[in-house]
This record gives structure tokens, sequence and C-alpha cells, in this order.
């Protein structure tokens, strides 16, 4: 029983993942900086972001739903960290496991898009509102290539687990490459999901302020960021799961050094991939994404499809 | 079918995508734009009727701070009315400062615009890049005048300080340094795929129509329209270097980019001749303090676009009237032009892409009173004495120190 509250709470659930999303910020932001030719933040500003932001005054607007304009990064940070228990870290044995656990990571890396939605719409905040219906209208439209793109995966190791999965690729290594147009797909739809790079949309600064989180201040804001946050750690660690399974199997302490590296690796391509490219606009970022991305998704789970059927017979 | 629900946001006086305070009120139905209703006015500093007040020296530097950009802009378009007033013969090489000055300043405004065009659009990384790269014009001009922003190089009857072979020098370096860089911006903006998605068929400005709204610069040169006051109404030292007026049939918000970055070119190119040819001499002669009275228009080729200045002299040392056209005031009607039927996510570089500066333009206020929408005019006394009781209500008293100064 304290073994498991400890496990939750601290070591590798809240406080870890919480740390580790601070972390990732501070990668996001100093490469995105350097890249940019500036100096960038030192390593603790997130943190002090934070701390400042907890101790700010906690604004509601007058015309707000309060307890749906107070709850939503509650649940946005609940399902993003939930999220992060399911899934393989440095070994096989993550902190919960069942049979069907990669959808239900999926299912809860979508509920944060939810919580921003209802936070926002109930803020009352025009600029807002916008924001909450560009985000729902990406969603429908990243959504499907990711599913498709971490699926197919799944479907060649021949299981919903997420366990299972990396332990099939950590037998046939070489197999991971079968996958590198799903992990393509799969990281574009990411940078979709976090509302980073060129899927900014919804909180487009110079359009509608900060679309979703206009209204928000002090310690919601700082909640809702940490969920960003954590869910581009879990969305990360999802990838590095299915796709980059190396390192599973060694001892601990290695396993661990990987898992960092490998987050880090993926953060890395995330903020790369917003220096180099200009904000779409709404039409254009779902236009891309059917025309694009979910025709490759579908290549991927065609052709293993076909694997399964030649390879594994 | 149940319509859409229309809504109307406030772009402005305060928002994230302008830098200085305007209102534009948007009309959108989902994410379609159907009408914008622009109101300028909140930045009236009355510097027109301050020249009034000030004798002409006074005025050249109060002009000059008309706008942070174009700062040369006015105080040469300025200067060159008054100078023609009062009959003035401005050495050769004064004009050639003056035209050295001007095109640094409009290579700096230019790759400021750049910056700005690439963070409304959400391209950050294009903004940082070309604000460094702008630190060299800068550098270049403290070095030339003394400050970076509002030069006061120009004075009445030519300029103020000379330049010598080392500045020179170092004006070139700068120059080959960021004729280098133009080039890789042109490539960035004519090749990258987002911004071309983000700039191309936004903002359309059919060449009758930027005639018939009266765009001009860059505005009115990106739909085609052959127009430059540097070629059509030579001033400084413009009739004896030869320059190309580039000019953009897209008619978009694209055509305008690739107007501004071609024209860096010519600006270098600009440069580069009045180093080469720069006659030797005086570079002021001496003004008199009193201008005779006249009146005199001065038109000046700014970054924007035209900027008019009309100066009214009446003998005596302060002007009696001085009248600023900047080229937003031109340009801005356009704008509501070109958002039509496009989306919101357009908006912010539509209105980027005249590079307003509403703080140059703003000159009048025209007071309406909301029930009846009547106008008033309201006097300078009655302005005077509406401030005091605004001031009173405040709770600052100047009774005393009026009585002080002697003033009723």
């Amino acid at each position: 029983m304290v073994g498991s509250i400890f496990s939750v709470l601290l070591f590798p659930g809240f406080l870890f993942v919480s740390v580790l999303a601070l972390y990732s910020e501070f990668i996001d932001r100093k490469i995105y900086a350097r890249l940019q030719n500036r100096v960038g933040p030192p390593w603790f500003q997130p943190l002090a972001d934070f701390i400042k932001l907890l101790a700010k005054e906690d604004i509601v607007p007058e015309e707000a739903n309060r307890n749906m304009f107070n709850l939503a990064p509650a649940f946005a940070l609940c399902a993003a960290v939930t999220a992060f228990l399911y899934i393989p870290l440095w070994s096989f044995n993550s902190l919960c496991s069942f049979g069907g656990d990669s959808i239900v990571v999926l299912y809860l890396l979508t509920i944060p898009t939810l919580a921003f939605f209802i936070g926002g719409w109930y803020s009352t905040s025009l600029f807002a509102r916008i924001g909450t219906v560009r985000s729902l209208t990406q969603l429908v439209a990243y959504e499907v290539p990711l599913f498709m793109g971490i699926l197919s995966a799944a479907l060649l190791a021949d299981s919903w687990s997420l366990r299972d999965i990396a332990f099939f690729y950590t037998q046939h290594p070489l197999y991971i490459l079968l996958n590198s147009i799903g992990f393509v797909v799969a990281l574009i739809s990411l940078l979709g999901k976090l509302e980073k790079g060129p899927f900014d949309i919804p909180e487009a600064e110079t359009e509608v302020v900060a679309g979703v989180f206009t209204e928000y201040s002090g310690r919601n804001l700082a909640f809702l960021k940490l969920s960003l946050n954590v869910e581009m750690v879990v969305g990360a660690s999802l990838l590095a799961a299915v796709f980059l399974p190396f390192g599973l199997n060694a001892n601990p302490l290695a396993g661990f050094f990987f898992f960092i590296l490998k987050v880090s690796a993926i953060v890395a391509i995330l903020s790369l991939m917003r220096t180099i490219t200009a904000r779409l606009r709404i039409d254009q970022m779902i236009r891309f994404c059917w025309k694009y991305m979910a025709p490759f998704a579908i290549l991927q789970l065609v052709i293993n499809l076909i694997l399964k059927g030649v390879l594994l017979r | 079918m149940r319509e859409q629900r229309k809504f109307k946001i406030p772009i402005g006086p305060q928002h994230p995508a302008l830098k200085e305070p305007e209102s534009f009120s948007v009309a959108l139905k989902g994410e379609k734009i159907l009408g914008v209703d622009i109101r300028l006015g909140y930045n009236h500093r009355g510097i027109e009727k301050a020249c009034e007040e000030r004798t002409y020296v006074q005025d050249v530097y109060l002009i000059e701070r008309i706008c942070g950009i174009c700062s040369h802009t006015h105080s040469t378009c300025f200067v060159q009315a008054v100078e023609e007033i009062a009959q003035l013969a401005v050495p050769k090489r004064a004009l050639y400062i003056r035209t050295l000055v001007g095109e640094l300043e409009r290579v700096h405004s230019h790759y400021l615009w750049l910056g700005v065009a690439g963070h409304e659009i959400g391209f950050d990384t294009l903004l940082m890049y070309t604000w460094r790269d702008r630190e060299a014009i800068m550098d270049i001009l403290a070095l030339l005048t003394g400050n970076r922003v509002n030069y006061g190089i120009n004075t009445i009857g030519g300029v103020r300080r000379d330049i010598d072979s080392a500045q020179t020098k170092e004006v070139l370096k700068a120059v080959e340094q960021l004729e280098e860089r133009t080039h890789y911006y042109i490539e960035i903006a004519t090749e990258d795929m987002a911004i071309s998605k983000r700039l191309s068929g936004v903002g359309m400005l059919p060449q009758e129509d930027a005639l018939r709204l009266g765009a001009v610069g860059p505005t009115a040169r990106g739909s085609g329209v052959n127009r430059d006051v540097r070629r059509d109404d030579p001033y400084a030292a413009y009739e004896e270097l030869s320059f190309d007026v580039i000019t953009d049939t897209h008619c978009d918000v694209y055509g305008r980019t690739v107007v501004r970055l071609k024209e860096l070119l010519e600006s270098f190119k600009i440069i580069r001749q009045v180093l080469k040819n720069m006659p030797q001499g005086p570079i002021a002669v001496k003004a008199p303090r009193k201008i005779p009275a006249g009146e005199a228009l001065s038109r000046y080729e700014a970054p924007r676009g035209e900027d008019v200045h009309y100066v009214k002299a009446n003998g005596t040392d302060k002007p009696e009237r001085v009248k600023v056209r900047a080229p937003t005031l031109a340009n801005v009607r356009t704008v509501k032009q070109m958002l039509k039927d496009r989306f919101l996510a357009d908006m912010p570089i539509v209105i980027a892409a005249i590079d307003p500066c509403f703080s140059c333009t703003d000159r009048m206020v025209e007071i309406k009173n909301v029930d009846s929408e009547k106008e008033k005019i309201i006097s300078w006394p009655e302005l005077r004495s509406l401030s005091i009781e605004w001031y009173k209500a405040q709770g600052v008293d100047f009774t005393k120190l009026n009585k002080k100064l002697g003033n009723v």
C-alpha cells in the first residue's frame, strides 16, 4: 500500500513527471532560443515561472462558470499524469499495465484538449471561445493519424498492451525500422496535440491573444502550463516506448539514462520543427492532416498488415 | 438551416498583434471576416499645434519625433519645405548625406518590417534573425549621427555632421554584409512553403483599387502601381543617382514582401553610389532665424510610402501652420478592402503588410457626441479649461502654479 502510494505520488508518478515536465520545458525553450540565436533561459527558469505563477492572483472572470473554469486545469493535469503511469519507461514493467493500455493512454491524452476546451468555453471570453473552437477542430485533424501511427505499430506486435509492444520490438529490433513512416506521422501529430510549432493555431498570439488561456492567471495558469508540459513528456515517452524501445532490458540505471535521452531527443525534434516553420491557418492545417498525414498513416497500416501476413506466419 | 452566429471581436486598442493603439472591430462568422471597422485617434499628440508654438529650429527636432522608425523622413521633409520658402541653396554634400541617412533608414525600416511580418504569421525565428541583422545598420546610424533612432542630423540649410573616410569604410562593410543576408531572406521568403502559404493570395488589392484608394509606397508598388517620389519628383540627391523602382504584380501580401526585399537591394545600390560620388564642400549654409512669408509643400518617399509636409510661414521665427500627412493615413483605407472575405488568421499579417505606423498618422481628433452623432469643434481655450477641470477631478490643482506663472 505505502509502496504504491509512493510510486503514484512520488516516483515514477506525479512528482517525477512534474520534474521531467519542467526539464523538458527547459530543453524546449533552450533549444528554441539557441536556434534563434538567443541566449535562452537558465535551467531553473521553468520552475521559477511555475512558482511565480503560483504566487500571483487568481482571477476568475465574472461571467465565467466558476467551477468549470477552476476544474479544467486539474482535469487536464490528472489525465496527463495518469497516462504516464501506463507507459513502460526504463523497463518493460510500467506501474500499471493491462491488455489494452495503449488505447487507454491515447484516450487519456485526449482529455487535456477537452479540458482546455471546457475551461476556455466557460471563461466566456471571445478570444478564448475562438481558441477552443480551433483546438477542437484541430483535434479532429491530428487525432486520426496519431492513433493510426501508434496502433499500426501495435498491430505488428500483435498486442494492444504497451508493455508487450515494447517487449516485441526489443526482441526484433530491426522491425522498428518498418515503422518509420508511422513514427514521423505520430511525431508531427504530436505537434498538433501539444499546440506547438506550425500547429499553434488555437493559441496564436497575434490572432486570438492566448486562445484558451486568455482569461487564465495565477495558479490555474500555472497548472495549465504544467499539464501541457506533462502532455509533452507523456507524448514523448509514448513515442519512445512504441517506436524507440532501446535499453529497456539493460540495468535500471542505464535504462533510466536511456529514457531521459530519448525524451530529450524527441522534445528537441519538436522544438526544431517549431523553429523552422511559420504558423499555418486552421484550414491549411486540416487540409495538410487529411491530405498527407492520414494517407501516410493508412499506408503504414497497410504495410504492417501485409508484413504481419508475410513475416510472422 | 440555422444561420451561424455572427459576433464582433475587438482587435485593439490593446491587442498583441498591434504594436500601437488603434482599434479594428471585426465582425466574424466562424473564422470568416464579414466586415472591419477601423478607428484611429488613440495616439493624437497635438504635434502640429505644438509646431506653431516653437521656432523653426526647434520644430526640426519636434517633427523628427513624430515617428520612431522613419524619423529622418519627417525631419527631411519638413526641412525641405522650409528651405524652399527661405530659398536656401543647400550644399551638394549635405544633400548626399541626407540621402545616405535616408537610405540607411529605409534599410532598417524594411528589416524591421520583415521581422514583424514573421512574428505576425507565427514565425518568430525570422523575427529574431532579421532583428539581429538589423543591429548592424543601427550601429552604422549611431556611428554616423550619434543616435540610433532620432538621428538629429538635419538642420535648416544642411546637415549637422560630416562623414569621414573611416566611417565610409564602416558603412560599406555593413552594406556588404547586409546585402548577403538580404539575398538569403529573399530566398527564404520566396521558397519556404509555410511562408508562401501564409502570404500568397492574402490581402488582395488589385491595381485599380490601389489607385482608387490612394495607396502609396510598397503597398501600391506591390499592386503594380509604378510610383515612387524619389524618381517622379526627385529631392535631395536622387536626381543624380541611378536606381530602379521595384514593382510587383502579385497584388497580395507576398507581392508587398517581395517589393520590400528587392527595395533593400536598390537601397544598397544607392548607398554605394552616394558614398562613391559624395562631393566635397561645406555641409550647411546659414539659415535666417526668421523665415520670409510663403508656403511650400514637400514630398518624401518614406520607407512606408509618400510622406507630405506642408509649411506656411508668416515672416516670423515660428511657422503659421504645419501639416503632416504620414504614409499610413493613405494606406490604412486599403486594409478594409484587403480583409474582405478573408480569415481571422490573415488579419494580423494583412494589417502589418501596409507597415502601419499609427502614431505617425494621428493628426486630428474628431469629437462626436455619442447620443446625437453631431460633430463639435473645441477651441483652444475650451480645450484648456476642459483639461484643467479634468486634472482637478483627478485631484491635481494648477491654480496656484498658474498664478505664480502669471497665466489667468
